[in-house]
């Protein structure tokens, strides 16, 4: 399944945004996720699936003033 | 009575702002924080993957944590930014920073209400980082903002308080605290900001970019008190002679 | 919204007369030396140990005037047009217990006068009635306002107090200005002083001003009557009325009258008497708080004192005045004005005296580019 993430595309076989940041190697305490411009609260990670052509951000805190 | 700053309904003790950017090592960051004595943070976010860590680990917990939204370019895009923090459940404060400008990095006043007006409405805390324009800072707070939050010099100059006049001005007409940001480099600078009545100061690159940061904090926050202390207290007269006056030009009519 | 009646509540009597009587010498010199003046600076600067200074303090005051306004007066000259009146103000020569004839003016007759006045030069020009708001209406004066502004850069009213709605049907018609005197902002004593009568109502004469800025009025006086209240009191809520009107209506000109009591026909024994020496301090603190307002003097003072007060802060005064209302260019029934002029002189003798001074005559400030006049479209802006 080919999906958009930051803006790159990138073939995942996740099923659900959990899964998509488990395959990343990603802590989802740390990672906040938008899919298809909304935001995805972190307690849905499990419950949300991932769709062909989805368009996901992938961010978190960095230094900054 | 205590004096504190009373931002969103929160009392802070401490009226110097850190930040978590330019430092030669995250490292630096606990001992800084703790040197400061600061109580409220400041974070950016950046999409993962980009070389850069995480910077969470690094915080204390107990720190109040002010997410910015540097790199929107737009309101939609700040506004966008600050539902992600949100979302990280790091609270519901947010620094507004919109630039477009990437040459002067200065902010754009008229997107930053905008943005304001939005983010109140969905229940944030809204600290807008401005240009001391007394008609910025009057739409930002008409939108609901806690702060203003006025540059004292371009950002990362360590230039210090070029825009005094103006945030004089903001702190003589405006009803919400008055935090510079933005360009203070040396206590000195921070100490004088305070002097004329800014409620806290926001200080980044004038402690990550010094050889000893740690210490610099420190330096810091006792600038920031003792400027404090001296706003409080109320300065005497700089003029002597006043009394000084032989004869009387304006009232001695009156004998 | 916000109101200054609420914020006068920040401000009790008793807050007022302990900041009065706390001050300190050297706090005052302290207050003298900054730019940026706050409320209880203000309070520091009409305490007793301010009057100990008065020297300095005028100096203060005249820097800042000269600095703001530089060497400027602006002249005007006030138009009575009805001195019917139902109020029974105790202290006022209109109360309508007084016993004399009452004139009310037609739409033409005001014109009449006003022309009069304009033939003289004037073109800065106050229109001023007694509280009868059935026979002196809000449409009555809207007319006359309308009827008159052609003749002149700058109609004000000095009348009783409007709704916004009728604030906005006179700026309408072409007035610019207001003055609202609260008289006292003790409501106690308001209330003792003005026992009946559409100026009973505290409340809704305190938000008068700032339903004249809602409604777009371009320039906004106030005044308290010096002499009722204890003079820290009534001097100190006027200043501070002014300074909350210009932070929260900074797009207005906003400006202070001030009066003290004088004698007039009927019997109302003046208490809180204000002398020279606080009149003066009063004048020099106003100006060091609110370096950028209009302080107006009016013919209740003699021609010695207003012509020491524009060096300290005074910038506006009137000319060639009559409290009566007609007499001009219609007839006149020789009714008592509203209060006793002590300077008679006429507008080009003021303009002479002013420039004996060392100061300029601006008969004309500004005028609205959009409004038609007769008038030529000079401005003699006096900042700069």
């Amino acid at each position: 399944m080919q999906v958009i993430i930051n803006g790159e595309n990138v073939q995942s076989s996740a099923d659900t945004v959990a899964s998509l940041l488990r395959e990343r190697d990603l802590d989802p305490k740390r990672v906040v996720v938008e899919r298809n411009r909304a935001v995805v609260a972190r307690e849905d990670y499990d419950a949300t699936p991932l769709n062909e052509g989805d368009t996901l951000e992938l961010v978190q805190f960095v230094g900054g003033g | 009575m205590e004096d504190c700053l009373t931002v969103g309904g929160v009392n802070l003790k401490s009226r110097l702002f850190i930040g978590t950017g330019k430092y030669a090592s995250d490292d630096l960051i606990p001992a800084v924080a703790e040197a400061s004595a600061s109580e409220v943070i400041t974070v950016a976010l950046r999409r993962v993957g980009m070389g850069q860590k995480g910077v969470m680990d690094y915080i204390p917990s107990g720190m109040r944590l002010l997410p910015n939204t540097s790199g929107a370019r737009t309101a939609d895009e700040a506004v966008r930014l600050a539902r992600l923090a949100k979302a990280a459940g790091c609270g519901d404060w947010v620094k507004i920073e919109v630039i477009s400008d990437t040459r002067h990095l200065l902010p754009d006043g008229y997107e930053t209400a905008k943005a304001t007006e939005v983010l109140v409405k969905e229940g944030f805390t809204v600290l807008p980082y401005i240009n001391p324009d007394l008609y910025v800072a009057r739409a930002c707070i008409e939108a609901g903002a806690a702060v203003v939050m006025p540059l004292a010099a371009p950002i990362g100059t360590n230039r210090g308080l070029q825009t005094k006049e103006m945030i004089g001005i903001l702190i003589e007409e405006l009803d919400v605290p008055v935090v510079v940001d933005a360009g203070i480099g040396r206590p000195s600078q921070a100490c004088e900001a305070m002097e004329m009545g800014a409620a806290a100061c926001l200080v980044n690159t004038g402690i990550a970019s010094s050889d000893d940061a740690v210490a610099m904090a420190r330096a810091f926050r006792l600038a920031v008190d003792a400027g404090r202390a001296a706003y409080l207290a109320g300065a005497g007269a700089v003029r002597t002679g006043t009394e000084a006056v032989a004869s009387s030009p304006l009232t001695g009519f009156l004998r | 919204m916000k109101s200054f009646e609420t914020y006068l509540q920040e401000w009790p009597a008793k807050r007022r007369k302990e900041g009065f009587l706390k001050a300190t010498r050297a706090q005052v010199l302290s207050v003298l030396g900054r730019d940026h003046l706050k409320p209880e600076d203000f309070l520091t600067l009409l305490s007793p140990a301010a009057l100990d200074l008065l020297e300095p303090l005028a100096q203060r005051a005249h820097e800042l005037t000269v600095r703001f306004f530089g060497r400027a007066v602006c002249l005007f000259t006030p138009l009575y047009i009805s001195d019917v009146c139902t109020n029974q103000c105790r202290y006022c020569g209109f109360n309508a217990k007084n016993k004399q004839p009452r004139r009310h003016l037609s739409v033409d007759e005001a014109y009449a006068e006003a022309l009069y006045l304009h033939q003289q030069g004037h073109r800065n020009i106050l229109l001023l009635t007694g509280d009868a708001p059935k026979l002196s209406s809000p449409q009555y004066i809207a007319e006359v306002v309308r009827r008159i502004k052609p003749l002149f850069a700058s109609v004000g009213i000095e009348v009783y107090s409007l709704t916004e709605e009728e604030y906005r049907a006179v700026v309408d018609a072409g007035a610019d200005s207001m003055t609202m005197f609260q008289e006292t902002y003790s409501p106690e004593l308001y209330a003792w002083l003005h026992p009946v009568g559409p100026k009973h109502d505290y409340a809704f004469r305190l938000n008068a001003p700032q339903r004249a800025a809602e409604a777009g009025m371009r320039s906004i006086g106030v005044g308290g009557l010096l002499g009722l209240e204890s003079f820290e009191q009534d001097a100190f809520a006027t200043g501070l009325h002014a300074w909350w009107l210009t932070r929260y209506y900074p797009g207005v000109d906003m400006g202070v009258s001030i009066p003290r009591i004088c004698p007039h026909e009927g019997q109302f024994t003046v208490e809180h008497g204000v002398d020279d020496r606080h009149l003066v301090q009063y004048v020099a603190a106003l100006r060091c708080f609110l370096p950028r307002v209009t302080i107006t003097c009016s013919t209740r003072e003699s021609a010695t004192m207003r012509d020491h007060l524009i060096p300290i802060g005074v910038t506006r005064v009137s000319a060639g005045v009559s409290t009566a209302v007609g007499g001009r260019a219609t007839e006149n029934t020789h009714n008592p004005g509203q209060f006793e002029i002590t300077d008679h002189r006429s507008l080009p003798e003021m303009v002479d005296a002013i420039q004996k001074i060392g100061y300029q005559s601006v008969i004309k400030d500004w005028e609205d580019p959009t409004a038609s006049s007769v008038g030529t479209a000079c401005l003699a802006a006096a900042g700069g």
